[in-house]
This record gives structure tokens, C-alpha cells and sequence, in this order.
């Protein structure tokens, strides 16, 4: 029996050289990953482990600390907690350590600095750290213990997931993104539709998908419950790795008759542009749907690691140029990186958006978790392009959150109420 | 060993962790700070609901934890009071997150007929479980042995000490 790609990448990493899925493996890791929220309590875990012992991380160029939800600090407390990193990045001569200024989102970022390549074992404790899928490495979000258990010993216990085939055949209309493919297939298998699995995602759609499109879909199958995203590396993955001068790392390929669970077939000649309602990634329905419901919105948040690449920011200029945006709401705007930040500055982008009446902030994870930049009062309603709309998420328990992709949530901040160019 | 609690139920399906410790409160680490805001988008007496009664037992409904990796969700719901959860099913994270920090959960198929204020009396290691206030007996899933070890090291930190370090 042949084996996934997710299969063949873990068992390259550890010492069972005949492990498959359903086997728990110790892994030994490429790189690990924390932030502001997590890696307090991963540093505390860490020093633990060695135990009062002089010994340092298992190395120092495999460990990346990037605060950036609760950055730049919004008060006090979260000072503290980026002020433990900091220190803790000095001491241990933590190279990728990305200070405020100088980074960005975690997912945006890690891509964009060539800290993660095609084949790797990437953990982070963050649930989104499995956006690098996208590049064919096994990426999976863990917690602050399995972090700080990580930065010591360069392991991780890990149970090799049964996979999952999705196949995306047909073509993409005009207004439809990798957004709206990811929304979709949540919609189709629900929160838990993939829990504990990896999904593997081909098909030619994907095939004929960019990467910034690929980061955002693998970005959310945690939404779905899965352990890992994943696409095998092609042509496409390979052209970008090598304009952008990054590591072509090893690219892996599923057998032909390796093992799934299950196999999905989607077609998306008919996949309208898709809105997760609240309080569920899963709660989704077409644009037309909901288009007709007139749902009125008071903010509109574009960015984050789901959507804060340059592509994004690029549509949404497209779609507000030489538009204003409607007066009884406010668009917020978060380039993902300084780097992306400084391409829309140089594309005259920031201007578009400026001239429109939206605001453009710092990279930060910011109003996705609620944090700062752009909390929500009692009653309000946001379209955004993040990735969760659970209760409360952005704000006040009554507020509610609309997912989409940019150029909906775009197209939404003129109108005021949740539409798409294709109906007007 | 054979544990005694009694039980605080949340009958619904995919409790996130945003419910579970909403990430306004993530900028202090501190186990007892986390645990007095505890489920409060959720139920904004259950921390007073969980020290009044003394439930020690939180029963939910599938997909417990789901959302974000912030393990001050186990961390808060342990500095709560709350020592064994038992949901149907859980989200992966928060999963790991709970076996990593010795907390111990029970993955039980069918919670209907367990309620709030229920006695319960649960043995992990013979995998049985038995409602002294309804009289009904349950098998419950033991953990696989890779687990078990880490469980029984007391969580990832003594575990990692002795084997990885």
C-alpha cells in the first residue's frame, strides 16, 4: 500500500521508518513558532524542562518568536507579556525574533522570510500555523507546552493523521477566490468535518490556483477540525519558490494508491462567492443568498493571516478605486507584513484605499480575536476576512461577524449591507 | 484509582475557546486571573456556579475546545476547579493541549443522561464510569499507551525531563 504525502513526510522525520497512519511518533522538528499569547507560557514550560540545568534551546535558528497579536502593546499587560519574549529571544540569541516594525503576521511573514519549505515538519502554537501546507511541508498548530517541551528538545509527540482527498475540478468564476473555495468546503463537511485528519488538496483548480490563494485556503482547515492542510508541490509552487529567491526544500508526492478515508470531489463551475453567517465557519451561504437577506454592516476588517497577503490588498484597491466608502460604516485595512505594507505603498495602492475613507493600520492580528484595532460594541456587525466568526470573537457577545474574501468584504464597504460586483 | 465529582453540563456542540476564555483576558497568564473569567461569554455564573456547588466534572457536548491553540483554556477550566471533562468528542489542540498538562478528559459517545449536579464516580485506568445519582453504568475509552505514559508521567513537562532531555 502506498503512502500520503503527509505519511511520507513524518515518517522521514522520525525513527519508526515503517510508521503510518495511526501511529504516535516523537518528530523531530524543522522549525517551531510562537507569539505574544502563547510563547509566555511556552518560555515559562521551557525553563522548566531543562530545570534550573544551563542548557540552551535545541537551536537557536529553528526557533521564531513573532509578537503580533496584541502589537504594537495596546496596554499595559500585553507590554509584559512582549517584553518575555524579547528578553527571552536576547538571551537565547533567537534570531528569528521579528520585532514590531520589522514583521508582521505570523503566516504572512513566515512564508515571505523563507523560514519554511516544501517537506518540512512545522509546528506553532497557534492554530493557524497550518497555512504552510500551502508549500507541501506538514505544518500543525499545537499548544504553548508542546512548544516549550519543542524549543528544548527539537520533538514533538504527534499521531500520524488518516487523510482526506479533496478533489476541485471545473473552473472559477470571475469573483470567486480561495476564500470562497475554503468556505465552501467547510460549509459542505462542518467544524468538525475533518477533525483529527489531514486534508489533502488537488484537483485543477488548485492546480491553476496562486499561492496566496493556496496560503488562504490552507489557513482555515482548522475550521474544519484538521490537523493539517496540504498541497503536494507542482509547477506553480516551484516558479514562485524560485522568483522569490526562497529554498526549494523536498517535494513530496502521495502515491498513486496511497490510503484515504475519503475522497471529495468538488466541482466549482457553479461556486458563487460564499459568506460564513454568524456564529460558524460552517454557517455559509452563497452571495445571492445572501445578498437578498440585506444585511446591513457597520465595519468591514480586511487582512489578517488569512487574507492580508499583497493579492489581497491589490483586489481591494481594484474594487474601491475612485469609490467612496459608505458613510454609516468604517473599513479597516491590515496589510499581513511591513513588506506587503511597503509593496502597496509602492503600487500606489495605500493611496486608493486612503482616498476611499478607510483606514490602513500596523500588520497585527488585531480585531480577528477581538484584541484591539476594531472591536465591535453591542448589536454591531462586521463582514471580515478573517477566519472565525464564533460569538463574541470580535467584541461584544451580541456582535457578529460575516466571513468573506476580500473583494466581497471590499464590494460590501461600499454598499453598507453584504453584496458582490457579480450582482451589480 | 477511582474519582469522585459532581458534574456541570453544557449540553451544546462546539464550545470554542474563544467561549472557553475569550482572548481579552490573554494578556495575563496567571491560572487564577484566567479561571475568574472562565466561560463567562458563555454562562456568566459558572465560576460561581462551579465553587458553590463544588462540581469538579464538566460534561459538554462534541467538539469541545475548538477554535484557537491557547492552552489557557485547559489551564483556566483546571484553575477553575473543574478535574476531569468529558464531551463526546474534542478538537485536536485542546486535546493535546489537556493530556500535555495532566488534565484528564474521557471522549463518551452518548452524554444524555448525565445532568448537572450528578454524582459521578470514574476509574481512568479500569475504563469504567458509574452514575450514582441515575444508577448508570458507562465503558469508557481508555487513552492509547503513548498517551497513558505521558498522562501518567503527570504531562509533557516530567515526561520531556526524563525521556527527551
Amino acid at each position: 500500500m502506498g503512502l500520503t504525502i503527509t505519511e511520507k513526510i513524518l515518517r522521514e522525520h522520525c525513527q519508526n521508518k515503517n510508521a503510518t497512519a495511526g501511529d504516535f511518533i516523537l518528530v523531530n522538528i524543522d522549525k517551531c513558532l510562537a507569539n505574544d499569547i502563547t510563547a509566555p507560557i511556552a518560555i515559562n514550560v521551557f525553563e522548566e524542562v531543562i530545570g534550573g540545568k544551563e542548557l540552551n534551546v535545541f537551536d537557536h535558528k529553528k526557533i521564531i518568536l513573532v509578537p503580533d497579536h496584541f502589537t504594537p502593546n495596546k496596554d499595559i499587560a500585553s507590554a509584559i507579556q512582549s517584553k518575555i519574549l524579547r528578553e527571552f529571544a536576547a538571551k537565547h540569541n533567537i534570531v528569528n525574533y521579528f520585532e514590531v516594525g520589522r514583521g508582521g503576521i505570523e503566516h504572512c511573514l513566515i512564508p515571505e522570510k523563507d523560514l519554511v519549505s516544501p517537506g518540512d515538519v512545522f509546528i506553532g502554537a497557534d492554530s493557524h500555523t497550518c497555512t504552510y501546507g500551502a508549500l507541501g511541508a506538514f505544518a500543525t498548530g499545537v499548544g504553548s507546552t508542546d512548544l516549550g517541551v519543542a524549543m528544548a528538545s527539537g520533538k514533538c509527540w504527534l499521531k500520524i493523521p488518516e487523510s482526506i482527498k479533496f478533489i476541485y475540478s471545473g473552473k472559477l468564476g470571475e469573483w470567486v477566490s480561495g476564500k470562497d473555495l475554503i468556505l465552501y468546503t467547510i460549509g459542505k463537511i462542518g467544524v468538525d468535518g475533518a477533525s483529527y485528519k489531514t486534508m489533502e488538496l488537488t484537483g485543477e483548480v488548485l492546480s491553476n490556483l496562486s499561492m496566496a490563494n493556496r496560503f488562504t485556503i490552507c489557513n482555515m482547515v482548522i475550521e474544519a477540525g484538521a490537523k493539517n492542510g496540504i498541497i503536494s508541490p507542482d509547477k506553480l509552487t516551484n516558479s514562485y519558490l524560485e522568483s522569490n529567491g526562497f529554498t526549494l526544500g523536498k517535494s513530496y508526492q502521495s502515491d498513486n494508491d496511497a490510503e484515504y478515508i475519503d475522497i471529495i470531489e468538488i466541482n466549482c463551475d457553479k461556486i458563487e462567492p460564499q459568506v460564513a453567517l454568524p456564529h460558524s465557519p460552517a454557517n455559509v451561504k452563497s452571495i445571492t443568498e445572501v445578498n437578498d437577506m440585506n444585511i446591513e454592516i457597520d465595519q468591514v476588517v480586511i487582512g489578517s493571516c488569512t487574507n492580508g497577503r499583497i493579492e489581497d490588498l491589490r483586489i481591494t484597491a481594484k474594487i474601491l478605486k475612485n469609490k467612496k466608502i459608505s458613510p454609516n460604516l468604517r473599513c479597516i485595512i491590515l496589510p499581513g507584513t511591513q513588506e506587503t505594507y511597503l509593496k502597496a505603498i509602492k503600487e500606489g495602492l495605500i493611496e486608493i484605499l486612503v482616498n476611499a475613507g478607510a483606514i490602513v493600520s500596523t500588520p497585527t492580528c488585531g480585531p480577528c480575536l477581538g484584541g484591539h484595532m476594531g472591536i465591535l460594541g453591542e448589536g454591531e456587525r462586521a463582514i471580515s476576512t478573517t477566519n472565525r466568526n464564533f460569538k463574541g470573537r470580535m467584541g461584544h457577545i451580541s456582535s457578529e461577524i460575516y466571513l468573506a474574501s476580500p473583494a466581497i468584504a471590499a464590494f460590501s464597504a461600499i454598499k453598507g449591507y453584504i453584496s458582490s460586483p457579480q450582482l451589480n | 484509582m477511582k474519582t469522585n465529582g459532581r458534574v456541570i453540563k453544557y449540553h451544546q456542540k462546539n464550545i470554542d475557546t474563544d467561549l472557553i476564555i475569550p482572548a481579552r483576558y490573554l494578556v495575563n497568564t496567571e491560572p487564577n486571573f484566567l479561571a475568574s473569567h472562565c466561560m463567562e461569554d458563555l454562562d456568566a455564573d459558572f465560576v460561581k456556579k462551579v465553587s458553590d456547588n463544588n462540581y469538579s466534572i464538566l460534561v459538554a457536548g462534541s467538539n469541545f475546545g475548538c477554535g484557537s491553540s491557547r492552552e489557557q483554556a485547559p489551564l483556566a477550566l483546571r484553575a477553575c476547579g473543574i478535574k476531569i471533562i468529558i464531551a463526546p468528542s474534542f478538537a485536536r489542540i485542546f486535546f493535546r493541549n489537556s493530556i500535555n498538562i495532566g488534565q484528564q478528559i474521557v471522549e463518551l459517545r452518548d452524554i444524555n443522561d448525565i445532568n448537572t449536579g450528578d454524582l459521578l464516580e470514574i476509574d481512568l485506568k479500569a475504563g469504567e464510569m458509574y452514575n450514582i445519582t441515575s444508577l448508570h453504568n458507562y465503558t469508557i475509552e481508555k487513552q492509547p499507551d503513548f498517551l497513558q505514559e505521558i498522562i501518567t508521567e503527570g504531562g509533557l513537562i516530567q515526561y520531556a525531563r526524563k525521556r527527551l532531555i
